[in-house]
Order: structure tokens, then C-alpha cells, then sequence
């Protein structure tokens, strides 16, 4: 299956640099991209980023490229590996920018790689429009850098979005106020408990068992079983990838039964429905679709059939949506005038996947926070400002 | 008891890691830099297979290890032996084998990337609750650590009770007098650093069954492969093993006595301890 | 101290020449050959940093990014409160009496175990910073804004590597240095002549893990955001050991023949394959280990020894011979 895939994809990234390299130059948009294809965040951004880009521009040329004023531009694709080092990321960008002279850059992956270029990117005045960057700074970072747009939200929301999950869990009687949380020790998991504490306690849960531990550990079975050991009646876990896996699988062995069950960034992963199968069905995490939503079905059926890949269920999308929100600014400014589609993005809310998103104040306010898996799909449950919520169901005992 | 038995199971796990290393840094005299991209690659052949062809990672390993030991042998014979034929002393064979091995690793690593992507990869293998004295444990962890404890003893009796071992470790004390009286030291150390590829490889196999896993990963096994060696002392198989051990009752201990998040920073300020008290590992000689 | 040779005014003129050049490369390009050019310095600063110690000594330390770290992290706390200045003194200040700690270590620590030594404390470091943090709250208020463009961090880098080099020039030029030739040549003889070589060692190691420390610090207002698991990146200790080892360590100028070299092939493969980047890398490093067994200084002396032996005379010979 996977050299199947490997084969269309060579096959489609092939095609589509053949069909590119006829076109006359004029008639092309160069589009820069660096994100990392190594390095410790190349096994979210191969999930998350690069499917989405190859997705848009197969998407945009198949229909005979951008309009720009009476012009039809193919999109043309640069791109590099930041390694996931911040001194790699600025070097591409200037080089994008000074040596590709491309007309558009597509945001880097993660809040600390997004935080990074924010500066390089304001100087050669791209619109730096962030899918994957997900901190309580982007009120900050939307002052200092004009040109700069927030979409994934930041930890507070997040936080504040998991414990209204679990209060709805709480009114409808799968859980009672006893929590357990724990969180990864960096910096989007120190937010996230920051904003998450305060809150639970304000919504009058008790916090029964809390605990830390270094980025990368995959060796929970202490932490797993000392949480459950304070007999919690909902488990929150702030956690990434590799621990957000075995943070299940120890639960699972170890048999932590409670009512509501929340893991953070991995849980919208297709290979996380992959690997826990039906043991997933009620599993909360961050992220979340409305799969009520016509464009969300057929984006992600546009997602499968080009990449060959499912999409993530949470900054897939909005990865997607920052695409369209660049595609549609272009074609209403109807010039490659940065300036100019920076005023435009501002102005008016693009069409997107997730529906419109205004942008007035250069943040996202739009968003799925807290999605859980109810038959094979991760459906969103809690939200800042959309449509199509799911009421939580009680988590089933492990099997 | 629960955490005594987390924590010797979890250092199985480590065992498994540095096993491998232990026997390529101390017989065959590499550094090699792509440990943790060989037990990482042997893990994506193991999902591959369980996922495509439903073959059990168990017998995975039958596929694999050979394989492994093939690869291993003729990277060590084509390419670093010409490195070991013309090094004049220890130090500079040391420079050359961190230089080539640190480009093995970019080597897989991209070959990976190409064949398997850079996502993350997991599988649900033996994930079952196992009981011992009334706790629950994932059958996986278990069935790697028995794994280990085979591995380890088989290794153990092929260096200390086989003519071919004790060579093995003849070569591992001092190569040159091994020459001296008739040991084949050249294809001795081919056969350690491929027998000690094969072992990592086995490792990567069985770890995957639990384990999170991409493309990049690499490098955080090789430390710890690193660590584990050093603490236990170089060509040490016991010291090894031992470390292991240690390091994964005193993390499990650490975390569930003190706090999660120091499990890290107690692996190495436990290793830097020994290492200050007993410079040269647990079993390890004074060096002359 | 002894009169310059006229050799050592030579060097020293050509040495000058060369950073007036490069101090004027930000007047011609502000973009990407800057930013090249920055991480060239920087790594030339750093490896040049540790040959001062490991050169001599054969110690090869992967203490490379807690220096580092620690610099960075001096800068990012401190950013809103001390002027820059001070903050990257302190830097250089804390770095340095870490690498006294260290540095006692290799009292009874060598060879290999001094390796992974270093390599597990720099990660202890890093998970105690981390740790740190988690305990005093979520005010990780590690942002750095400055109003340093690309082309200051650049000036101050070039300062900085001048600055590593005088020192190791002055070191060479020292008794302090002919003390560190015996110990490289054989420490137990240097013991015998009376030399304190475990003094030596760790003032050396805090000499170069101070501008380790200082190249960190000067660094940090490139990333507005500073987090331990980039600030302490092993990456970077491995890269310095391979970028010096690759130059060569028994001469000053041996890692810069190794940084130039190694950031623009790494630059071009990675412009040139941005999917097979690993994979040519891979395949570079291995060839260049089996051409160059000496490092770039090895075949560059090579080279050298050749050119003289060609000519009649010897190059000091031809000079002498052309009118003043």
C-alpha cells in the first residue's frame, strides 16, 4: 500500500512539474514553501503541511491556474527542508525571497518555526498567514507583524475548549468533578495547564492527580497508573504524537476507566484511528470537523484521492483554508502586489473548508476545539464561533 | 513491586537498544552514529510487513535479523574496513568512523523518507494486559523483554562458553596482541559489527510493537544507546545490560516517587554520577 | 612576548583583509547570502571555539549546545531588563563556569567516556532548563524582540570570531601554549616537566566554552522565540565536532577550512534536492571521508609540501630574492 502511494505521488509531483515546466514564465506564480521534512516536527508536517500544499496547487491548476486580473497563472511550487531549525527556516525564507524571488510564501509549520520567521517574512512583506501555530502569543505577534494571520487559535482557547467538553460530559452524567491531567513539559504544554487549571477550577472540578513529563517520552506506564490510582472520573492529557499513543495504550492496558478521556495533538491523526481502531470510539482530543459540512466531505474525499492519504482532523483543514484564504485574496486584489492582498485578506472573510473566516483583526476566532472519535470520525464537540457541534458521548470501558 | 517490575521490563527495553552498539563499539571498534536509524528502519519493515502481509512481528524477526546482518556485514567490509586498514592509531579511527557513520546516517534516514515517508507510524501488536502479582502490563513490553533476557543470554554464552566468542572478546580487549596469537582479528570484527547490527535491528522490530515512530527519530535511540554503553563500560555485555536495568528502574522509580517530568534529567545525572565515580564504566578496565 | 616574524605580520595582513571584506558583504546583500554568510561565521566562531581546547588536547567535547544554550538563555531572560551587552558578558560568564565544572570531569575522564560524558550532561541541562520552567510557572515569557537587523548579528558574529582567533593566536604564542603542545604530544612528559596540566586543561575549556556561550547569547535576537529543545540542540554539538574534525584541529585556521566548505555543499544539496537532502548528504559525507583522510588541512599542507617541493626554492627564498 505504501509503495502504491509513494508511486502516485511521485507520479502526480512528476506530472505536475512537466506540466509547469511548458508553461511560459510569466504566466507562472512562484510559490515558496519551508517546512520541515526532518527532523523532530517532520512527523506532524508530513501529515499536516505538505499533503495540503500538493492538494491546493493540483487543485488551482486543474482549473487552469490563479486569476489574476484578465491572467490565468499556473502555480509553480519551491520548496525546502527546514530540518526543524529556526536558523535553517530563516535561511530559506531569505533565499525564497532573495534568490527565488517567488511571489508568495506558504507559512511554515509550528509555533516555534512560525515565531521564528515571523520577523524575515514581515521584512520582504509576505502575507504570513499561520495555519499551525497554536499559542497565547498571537495577540502579540498579530500587533508586531501587520502582515501576519493567526488561524489555529491560541492554548487559552484550546484549554478553555476541553473543559467545556468536559462540562458538557459533566451535565449529561458521564463523569463527576474528579480530573487527572497531565501535560508535556514545553512550551505549548506549559499553556495549555496554565489556561487549563484556572479553568477547570473555575468550573468547580477538582483536580485529583497532576503531573509533567519530558518532550518525547513514550514510557507512561508510571504516570498512567499513579493517575489511576487517584481514581479520577475524566483523564486530560496535553500531550504530542508518540505520547499521545502510548499515553492510550497504557490507559488501555492499565485499564483507566472514566467517563471522559482527552489526549491533545496526535488524537486527529488518521494513523491514530489506524492503530486504536474501534478502542478510539469516544476518545476526546484537540481538533475537530463538522462532517455535516458539504465542503469538509469533499475536501476531504479531494484530500484522499490526490494525496492518497486521509487528512488530519484538525489543522488539515485550516492548512487547506490558509491556502484559499492567500487564493482567494490574490484573485480579488487581482494583482501579485503583496500590500495589496494583505489589505484584501484583511478585509474581506475568504470561503473556506470551514466556512468564512474573517480575519478584520489578523486571528482566526473560528474554530474547532475539541473533537472526539464517534465511529471512525472525529467529529468536533466544542467550538469558538462554528456551527455543527456533537454532544459528547460517555467514553465505553477499554476493551 | 509495581515498580520494580515497570522498570526492569522498561530496561529490557533499553537492553535491547544497546545491545547491539555495545558489541559494535567494543569489538569492532565503530562508533556508529546510525544505531538508532538501523533499529529505527527495522521497525518500519516490521509494520510494513505486519500491515501489508499480516506477518506477526515475531516472526518478522526471521526475515529481518538475516537481513540486517547481511547489511551490516557488507557495510563494515566494503566500507569501513578500508577506514580501519589505514588508521595509525585508535584516536584516528575514532574521527574517521564518527565521519562515516555520521553520513550512514543521513543515508537511511533519506532512504527511509523516501520509502516509508516521514509521518508517524504505529501499530497495535500484543497490545493485551499481562498480568504479574495482580498489576496489569502491556503484553508487548513483556514479550520484549523476554526477548531481550534471550538475546542477551544467548550472547552471553556465545561469547563466554564459544571458541568464536572468546575470540570475539579477545578482540575487544587488545586487537593487536589477538593478531599476535592467531585470532582473525579483521574477519572477527566483521562478524561483531554484523552480529551487533542484527541485534539492533531485533531491537527495532520488537520496540516498534509499542513504540511511536518516524523517519527522524533516529538519533534519540543512538543517545540513549550511547549512554547505556558507556555507563555499563565499553564491549561489556553484562555492564550493558546492567546499565539498561538501572537506568529503567531509576527512571520508573523517579517517576512514580518524585516526579515524571525528572525521569530525564535522573538518567543523566545517574550516568554522569558513575561515570565521575567509575570513569571507565561498571565493568569496564582501567585503561592503560 | 617576542617580535612578530614577518611570516606572522603577513597572516595577520591577510587575515585583516579578509574580515574588512567580509564586514562590507551586508552593504552589497541583505538577504539570503547574508544569512548564509551568518551561519558561516557562526560556525566558524563556534568550531574555531572548540579546537582551542579539543585541538590540543584530543578531548572531544559535546558540550557544544549547553554553552550555547546557556548563552541563548541569558539573552532571552534577561532581554527586557540589562542592556545587550552585559547580557551576552553573562552568557559568556555562565557558560564559562560550566565548562569549569566540565573541565574538572576530565581530572578523571577520557577518551570515549569523555565523549558521551559531555554529550549526557549538555542533555541534563537541557532537561533541568525545561524542568525549571514547568515549576516556576507558565511565564516562559521567552520572546526576544530586538531591534538588531540581520546585518548587526552579523557584525557582532565577525567580532566575535576575530575575537576567538586573536585569543587562540595569543594562546600559540604564549607559554601557555607551548605547555599545550607537550600536553598534546604526550601528557605524561608534560607532567614531568612541572606542567599543571589539569589547571591548563580547565582554564583552556573555559576560555573556549566562554565564547561558545557568547556566540549563543549574540544569536538569540535572530529567533524571536527561544524554547530549550531548540536552544539546546544536540544537532549543534554534533555538527561542530563534524565541521572541525572534517577541517582539521592542529592548526588554528583547520576548522574554517572544514565551516566554509561544509555549509555550502550542505547548502546546495539542500536547495538543489529538497526531498533526497539526507540521501546526498549521506552519500557526500562518506566520499568525502574516503578523499580527504587528513580533513581539508590535511590535503591543503599536502598541497603545499608539493608546490615547494616542485620549485627550486623555497617561497621565503623567492621573496628575499625580489627587490624591496
Amino acid at each position: 500500500m505504501i509503495r502504491r502511494t509513494m508511486l502516485v505521488l511521485t507520479a502526480s509531483v512528476a506530472a505536475f512539474t512537466m506540466a509547469t515546466g511548458f508553461a511560459v514564465a510569466q504566466d507562472v506564480l512562484k510559490l515558496g514553501a519551508s517546512a520541515p521534512k526532518t527532523g523532530p516536527l517532520a512527523g506532524g508536517a508530513a501529515v499536516t503541511h505538505w499533503p495540503n500544499i500538493k492538494l491546493w496547487i493540483h487543485e488551482v491548476n486543474g482549473r487552469g491556474g490563479l486569476k489574476v486580473g484578465d491572467k490565468r497563472l499556473k502555480v509553480e511550487l519551491v520548496e525546502y527542508d527546514d530540518k526543524t531549525s529556526g536558523e535553517e527556516a530563516v535561511k530559506n525564507i531569505q533565499r525564497l525571497a532573495t534568490v527565488d524571488k517567488v511571489d508568495f510564501i506558504v507559512s511554515p509549520y509550528g509555533t516555534g518555526l512560525n515565531a521564528a520567521t515571523a520577523p524575515i517574512i514581515a521584512r520582504h512583506g509576505y502575507p504570513h498567514i499561520a495555519a499551525t501555530a497554536a499559542t497565547d502569543s498571537v495577540a502579540v505577534f498579530a500587533k508586531r507583524w501587520p502582515n501576519s494571520f493567526w488561524l489555529l487559535g491560541s492554548s487559552t482557547q484550546q484549554a478553555q475548549g476541553a473543559v467545556a467538553a468536559l462540562e458538557k460530559a459533566r451535565k449529561a452524567g458521564h463523569i463527576g468533578n474528579r480530573v487527572a491531567v497531565v501535560h508535556v513539559a514545553d512550551a505549548f504544554g506549559l499553556e495549555l495547564i496554565a489556561a487549563g487549571k484556572p479553568a477547570l477550577q473555575k468550573a468547580g472540578f477538582e483536580i485529583v492527580y497532576e503531573a509533567n513529563y519530558p518532550l518525547g517520552t513514550q514510557d507512561l506506564a508510571p504516570i498512567v497508573s499513579q493517575a489511576k490510582a487517584a481514581r479520577p472520573d475524566a483523564f486530560v492529557a496535553f500531550s504530542y504524537p508518540p505520547d499521545t499513543f502510548a499515553l492510550t495504550e497504557q490507559a488501555q492496558i492499565q485499564k483507566l476507566e472514566v467517563g471522559a478521556f482527552y489526549v491533545g495533538v496526535g488524537t486527529a491523526f488518521p494513523s491514530y484511528i489506524g492503530r486504536f481502531k474501534d478502542t478510539a470510539n469516544g476518545i476526546l482530543g484537540i481538533g475537530g470537523v463538522n462532517m455535516a459540512s458539504k465542503e469538509m466531505q469533499e475536501y476531504r474525499r479531494k484530500h484522499r484521492e490526490v494525496t492518497n492519504a486521509e487528512a488530519d482532523y484538525w489543522a488539515s483543514a485550516m492548512t487547506y483554508a490558509s491556502l484559499q484564504i492567500l487564493e482567494q485574496a490574490i484573485e480579488r486584489a487581482g494583482t501579485l502586489d503583496r500590500a495589496a492582498v494583505i489589505a484584501e485578506i484583511k478585509k474581506t472573510p475568504a470561503k473556506t473548508v470551514l466556512g468564512e473566516l474573517p480575519l478584520a483583526d489578523n486571528i482566526n476566532h473560528r474554530l474547532w476545539t475539541v473533537g472526539q472519535w464517534q465511529d471512525g470520525v472525529f467529529h468536533g464537540v466544542a467550538s469558538t464561533g462554528l456551527e455543527g457541534a456533537r454532544e459528547p458521548i460517555r467514553k465505553p470501558a477499554w476493551k | 513491586m509495581e515498580i520494580l517490575v515497570t522498570g526492569i521490563l522498561l530496561g529490557g527495553t533499553y537492553a535491547l537498544i544497546a545491545l547491539g552498539l555495545t558489541l559494535q563499539y567494543g569489538v569492532a571498534r565503530i562508533m556508529n552514529l546510525a544505531n538508532g536509524e538501523t533499529l529505527v528502519a527495522a521497525g518500519f519493515i516490521a509494520f510494513w510487513l505486519f500491515t501489508s502481509y499480516q506477518v506477526s512481528p515475531l516472526w518478522g524477526l526471521l526475515v529481518i535479523a538475516p537481513v540486517a546482518f547481511a547489511v551490516n556485514w557488507a557495510i563494515y567490509v566494503w566500507l569501513l574496513r578500508p577506514l580501519v586498514d589505514r588508521a595509525k592509531n585508535q584516536g584516528m579511527l575514532e574521527v574517521d568512523s564518527i565521519l562515516a557513520t555520521f553520513g550512514l546516517l543521513f543515508l537511511f534516514q533519506g532512504l527511509m523518507l523516501r520509502s516509508f515517508g516521514g509521518a508517524y507510524v504505529s501499530y497495535t501488536f500484543l497490545a493485551e494486559r499481562f498480568t504479574i502479582f495482580g498489576s496489569p502490563y502491556g503484553l508487548n513490553r513483556v514479550v520484549a523483554f523476554l526477548a531481550a533476557a534471550l538475546i542477551g543470554a544467548s550472547l552471553w554464552s556465545f561469547l563466554y562458553l564459544t571458541r568464536r566468542g572468546t575470540a570475539v572478546r579477545a578482540v575487544a580487549v587488545n586487537p593487536h596482541s589477538s593478531n599476535l596469537v592467531g585470532i582473525d582479528v579483521a574477519g572477527t570484527a566483521a562478524l561483531a559489527f554484523a552480529l551487533g547490527g542484527a541485534l539492533t535491528a531485533c531491537g527495532g522490530t520488537l520496540l516498534s510493537t509499542f513504540y511511536t515512530f518516524n523517519a527522524s527519530m533516529g538519533v534519540l535511540f543512538t543517545i540513549k544507546a550511547l549512554i547505556i554503553v558507556i555507563m555499563g563500560g565499553v564491549g561489556d555485555v553484562r555492564g550493558a545490560v546492567l546499565a539498561a536495568l538501572i537506568l529503567g528502574v531509576a527512571e520508573t522509580s523517579v517517576a512514580s516517587l518524585v516526579d515524571p517530568g525528572l525521569t530525564l534529567s535522573a538518567t543523566y545525572a545517574l550516568f554522569i554520577l558513575v561515570l565521575l565515580f567509575r570513569p571507565q564504566g561498571i565493568f569496564g578496565r582501567q585503561q592503560t | 612576548m617576542t617580535q612578530l616574524s614577518a611570516g606572522e605580520i603577513r597572516i595577520a595582513l591577510i587575515g585583516a583583509a579578509a574580515v574588512a571584506a567580509a564586514a562590507m558583504l551586508p552593504v552589497f546583500d541583505q538577504g539570503f547570502y547574508l544569512t548564509l554568510s551568518l551561519n558561516i561565521v557562526l560556525f566558524a566562531a563556534l568550531c574555531t571555539a572548540w579546537t582551542l581546547f579539543s585541538g590540543p588536547t584530543h578531548y572531544i567535547s559535546l558540550a557544544t549546545a549547553a554553552f550555547f544554550g546557556l548563552g541563548t538563555y541569558s539573552v532571552a531572560l534577561g532581554i527586557d531588563v540589562l542592556p545587550f551587552p552585559v547580557l551576552v558578558a553573562a552568557g559568556g560568564a555562565v557558560a564559562a563556569l560550566l565548562a569549569g565544572l566540565v573541565g574538572a570531569a576530565t581530572l578523571r575522564i577520557s577518551g570515549v567516556y569523555f565523549v558521551i560524558f559531555t554529550l549526557g550532561l549538555a542533555e541534563l541541562i537541557r532537561q533541568i532548563v525545561s524542568w525549571t520552567q514547568v515549576k516556576l510557572g507558565a511565564s516562559m515569557g521567552l520572546y526576544v524582540f530586538t531591534d538588531f537587523s540581520e546585518a548587526h548579528i552579523y557584525w557582532m558574529m565577525l567580532a566575535l570570531t576575530v575575537a576567538v582567533f586573536a585569543t587562540g593566536w595569543l594562546i600559540t604564542r604564549s607559554r601557555l601554549g607551548f605547555a599545550l603542545q607537550i600536553i598534546g604530544n604526550d601528557e605524561q612528559v608534560a607532567r614531568h616537566c612541572g606542567i599543571d596540566t589539569a589547571r591548563l586543561k580547565i582554564v583552556l575549556f573555559m576560555i573556549s566554552g566562554a565564547f561558545i556561550g557568547m556566540a549563543g547569547a549574540i544569536l538569540a535576537p535572530r529567533y524571536s522565540y527561544v524554547e530549550p529543545p531548540a536552544a539546546f540542540s544536540p544537532t549543534v554539538s554534533f555538527l561542530v565536532v563534524i565541521m572541525a574534525l572534517l577541517g582539521g584541529t592542529r592548526r588554528l585556521w583547520g576548522p574554517l577550512v572544514g565551516v566554509v566548505p561544509f555549509t555550502i555543499v550542505m547548502e546546495f544539496v539542500s536547495a538543489r534536492f529538497p526531498n533526497d537532502t539526507p540521501i546526498v548528504i549521506g552519500l557526500a559525507f562518506l566520499a568525502i571521508v574516503f578523499v580527504l583522510p587528513d580533513g581539508v588541512l590535511g590535503r591543503l599542507e599536502q598541497l603545499r609540501a608539493r608546490l615547494r617541493r616542485s620549485r627550486p626554492a623555497s617561497p621565503a627564498a623567492v621573496a628575499a630574492k625580489e627587490p624591496a
